[in-house]
């Protein structure tokens, strides 16, 4: 499911499935995008932090054209304890492993894979910021 | 502080940008030396048809000097100056040379470079060139061969476009300022299009004084401040989010930039400040 922004339409609650995964897009040649998502933030239930949520910026392949300063990325990463994947959608083969990422972090959220839980991806995180 | 005589030439003239690793062997002695060499390797280059200036056969002369003026401080090197005039062959003896392409190399507070460079190595990052690109091309190729270097157009992101027009905008300036302006182009529409937002100088730098805490120093913040707000008035009127589209050129009296690494100076009083900037963006590419 694809939104532009949060909160989504309370109209078809009802009707819509469970929510396993929620990815923030980020374009990295648009500041917008970075406020669109830093406002939708507030309307995620604190619960997705456990794994849950995760922030995929693109177009990282034009550093030229980087309207967003990656610090203040890298900072939203950490203060909602979700991991940062970078990727470059205009490249296929890039385009094509980065969906693999999420499809298996999505299956990991759904529950699908036993032993593992979305917890994980929060001790993965917490680990390399004690380096 | 810099004699403002000797760098007028430098004013108002739009240099193209490029990035230059440091040079191994050069020698500030040798100027003439390499004014001939160089010189000579250009007669040679149009022997072959390389160098493609149609019409007038001109003889092309070539100088280098140094600007001991230009550097930020005693870790820099000083400025180097390549002036390439054309004489033409026209019988009246009177005719003066004339000035076809000027190209400079820079460092102004670039310590950080040469700090961590090996002997023999002489570290001016930042090269300004002004004239037709078939010279640029011809003086560059004779510095790589020459001197194992290599040059890179230096590109200005949105990010680093919108730290010169709040820096710029924030300057002092005795005389009646021009209009601070950014132009924007929208992406993914079937025909460009560009977007020019002009504010009046005297607003820009009002605005800039109260995001400003400290005087002399800038942070990222106060500088997202600022366009924060340029862009919420520009929505509120008319209702379109800038911050969506991307930054390409900004203006103002200090100095102008445009994305594809192209500047302009206008105040001399400036100039230091200018390069200083230019110097440290032309070092992030290298590194």
């Amino acid at each position: 499911h694809l939104a532009a922004s949060l909160p989504l339409p309370s109209e078809r609650d009802h009707l819509r499935p469970r929510i396993d995964l929620v990815v923030f897009m980020i374009d990295i040649k648009s500041k917008y995008s970075l406020k669109n998502v830093e406002t939708s933030l507030a309307y995620v239930d604190a619960r997705f932090f456990l794994g849950k949520v995760c922030f995929l910026v693109t177009g990282v392949g034009r550093v030229n054209a980087c309207s967003i300063e990656m610090n203040a990325v890298c900072k939203l990463g950490e203060t909602y304890c979700s991991p940062v994947l970078f990727c470059e959608l205009e490249l296929e083969g890039v385009r094509a492993a980065t969906a693999q990422r999420l499809l298996q972090m999505l299956r990991i959220c759904a529950g699908h894979i036993p032993g593992v839980s979305a917890l994980s991806f929060v001790s993965l995180m917490r680990s390399s910021n004690d380096d | 502080s810099v004699d403002p005589q000797k760098t007028a030439f430098l004013l108002c003239k739009a240099w193209t940008l490029y990035s230059v690793t440091p040079l191994y062997g050069f020698r500030r002695g040798r100027l003439r030396q390499y004014a001939r060499l160089l010189g000579a390797f250009i007669a040679a280059e149009k022997q072959k048809g390389l160098a493609v200036e149609v019409g007038v056969e001109l003889d092309i002369k070539v100088a280098l000097s140094s600007l001991a003026d230009l550097r930020g401080s005693e870790l820099d090197q000083a400025a180097l100056l390549v002036q390439l005039s054309s004489r033409s062959q026209a019988p009246s003896r009177s005719s003066e040379d004339k000035l076809v392409w000027s190209g400079w190399f820079c460092s102004m507070f670039g310590g950080d470079l040469s700090e961590n460079v090996p002997e023999d190595f002489t570290c001016l990052p930042l090269f300004l060139t002004h004239g037709a690109e078939t010279y640029t091309s011809l003086v560059g190729s004779w510095f790589q061969k020459t001197f194992d270097c290599s040059f890179r157009r230096l590109a200005i992101s949105p990010l680093n476009l919108s730290w010169m027009v709040a820096m710029w905008a924030g300057c002092k300036l005795d005389r009646a300022a021009s209009a601070v302006e950014l132009i924007f182009s929208v992406p993914r529409l079937s025909h460009p299009l560009d977007i020019s937002y002009a504010i009046h100088p005297e607003d820009a730098k009002a605005l800039w004084d109260t995001v400003q805490k400290t005087p002399g120093e800038i942070t990222q913040e106060e500088v997202d401040i600022f366009m924060d707000c340029l862009y919420a008035h520009f929505h509120r009127h008319f209702k379109i989010h800038l911050s969506a589209a991307k930054l390409v050129k900004v203006s103002t009296a200090v100095a102008s930039a445009h994305c594809d690494g192209i500047v302009k100076i206008l105040h001399s009083q400036y100039l230091p400040g200018v390069l200083m900037l230019l110097t440290e963006l032309a070092i992030s590419q290298i590194q």
